[in-house]
């Protein structure tokens, strides 16, 4: 469904992605995990086409994504900090974003009902908290029912209750078939979700595998332990 | 969809407290100068130039610092099925609307109330493209300096070269090259300041352009005339055009 090929990015001297390869399937649910300044983000903004890679060329089901912007119809995506124009209402921001995306495809407003979001909608955005600022995220990034799900440290900031609410919401949609990809560092809350890891290391990809093979190789029975377990070994050699 | 992101802009900003006191400072400033002046040509020449010292300043500062209080926001915008070029348009169309909507009602009121029709109206288009032009200019400040505190001051200097460092710089020219005839080169300095020319523009309605002497004929000579005049308001409309096509030239390929 995606396929990033050969991207590289160079920001001035610092070089944040080098020569990345990636395939990605519909039904995948992608942890994308690394130490913080490895290129997560700059990998994930290059999907999204906010950052424009220096070589390279990623590919959304087969079309170039350089050319078209209108792949980003079927992208749903949940910043790590969002923010919105301070003096629009949750209700506003909301149909904003439905005006601007103009699908004609049925809503899904379950998690604007979970987070109870419509007792507020008259509340400013300037006066919410940022856990109830990312609820408004994670409602807009589902809202559309969008094929692909782009998530940055999704529950960073969600009271445990909205966390797992989230996390149930995106067990679901990727049971849909649908593509997900989750940016954390919270590995042990990855645990249930993921099926596939992708560890990012200086701006390469280190591995790309599913968890269960993961698991498996490393003896062990738990993501955080697999990849800790990796990465000691590497340590040592 | 360009219109639905200047939309939304402009009703976020309308609600803006800045915005908000803007309005009403010019509101005071002009019913003040009218109700105080008895000749309402005194009363035009002082309230130009609050108009052509607030207005820039306000339209320059509040554009930069919205601009990057809005990073995120606009993140969230790149990442809808927009084109860019479109989400950045509509950003300075949506700026644009509410500060010269401001412009319009804080001092366009009083204005059509005391000065007689073509002076009011020669004021009017003047304000509402020094509001243009300074947002432009704002816009390319944002995307010029990464940093917020670079971009502000970068701003900050504008500003202050236009309104101030601009006329002393010409002044210091003049009194250098006092000896040779440089009247008719001062039409064409004018040009590099839209203040200067906003304010040429208007003096020149009042019928008190004698007072700027032998460069004032020049002036009146070249500006007052109609094919001079359209001159000058292309210049002024260059001046919001080719800032405003540099910025989002670079902001469809900047990364964010």
């Amino acid at each position: 469904m995606i396929e990033i090929q050969h991207i590289s990015k160079q920001f001035g001297k610092f070089q944040v992605l080098k020569d990345v390869n990636l395939t990605c399937a519909p039904g995948q649910c992608i942890a994308l995990i690394g130490p913080n300044g490895c290129g997560k983000t700059t990998l994930i903004k290059s999907i999204l086409g906010m950052v424009i890679p220096t070589s390279g060329i990623i590919l959304f089901n087969g079309k170039n994504i350089a050319s078209d912007y209108h792949y980003r119809h079927q992208i749903g995506y949940m910043p790590q900090k969002g923010r919105y124009p301070d003096n629009m209402t949750i209700g506003q921001v909301i149909d904003m974003i439905k005006d601007i995306r103009n699908t004609k495809s049925e809503l899904d407003e379950q998690l604007i009902d979970a987070f109870r979001l419509n007792d507020i909608m008259d509340k400013k955005m300037m006066n919410l908290s940022g856990g109830t600022t990312q609820k408004v995220s994670a409602s807009l990034a589902f809202l559309f029912n969008p094929d692909v799900l782009i998530l940055d440290e999704p529950t960073a900031g969600l009271d445990p209750l909205a966390a797992e609410i989230l996390k149930e919401k995106i067990i679901t949609e990727n049971k849909k078939g649908k593509l997900i990809f989750i940016t954390s560092h919270l590995l042990s809350e990855l645990d249930d979700l993921v099926t596939d890891v992708v560890l990012m290391q200086e701006g390469d990809i280190r591995f790309h595998m599913s968890t269960s093979l993961l698991k498996e190789q490393t003896n062990t029975t738990s993501l955080a332990k697999a990849i800790t377990y990796l990465l000691k070994r590497d340590h040592v050699q | 969809m360009f219109n639905k992101i200047q939309k939304f802009i402009l009703f976020d900003i309308l609600k803006n407290r800045i915005v908000i006191a803007y309005t009403l400072l010019l509101a005071v400033l002009a019913w003040s100068v009218f109700s105080l002046e008895d000749d309402s040509n005194k009363g035009v020449l002082t309230l130009l130039n609050i108009v052509l010292l607030t207005t820039p300043l306000v339209s320059i500062i509040f554009t930069t610092i919205y601009l990057y209080n809005s990073a995120e926001f606009i993140e969230l915008l790149l990442s809808q099925p927009v084109r860019r070029s479109k989400i950045w348009a509509g950003l300075f169309l949506g700026l644009f609307f509410s500060l010269a909507l401001s412009f319009l009602i804080g001092a366009g009121i009083p204005i059509l109330l005391f000065v007689p029709g073509k002076t009011a109206f020669i004021l009017l288009v003047m304000g509402i493209l020094i509001t243009a032009i300074f947002v432009s200019l704002g816009s390319l400040c944002t995307i010029l300096a990464r940093d917020k505190a670079r971009g502000i001051g970068i701003a900050i200097l504008l500003w202050l070269y236009f309104s101030l460092l601009f006329d002393g710089l010409v002044l210091f020219l003049l009194f250098q090259f006092a000896d040779y005839p440089i009247e008719k080169a001062m039409v064409g300095v004018s040009a590099l300041n839209p203040i200067d020319l906003a304010r040429i523009f208007i003096i020149l309605q009042l019928d008190v352009s004698a007072m700027l002497g032998y460069t004032g004929a020049i002036f009146k000579d070249f500006f007052g005339m109609g094919f001079g005049a359209i001159i000058g308001f292309l210049l002024l409309c260059m001046w919001v055009i080719i800032p405003f096509l540099i910025s989002l030239r670079k902001f469809v390929k900047k990364d964010l």
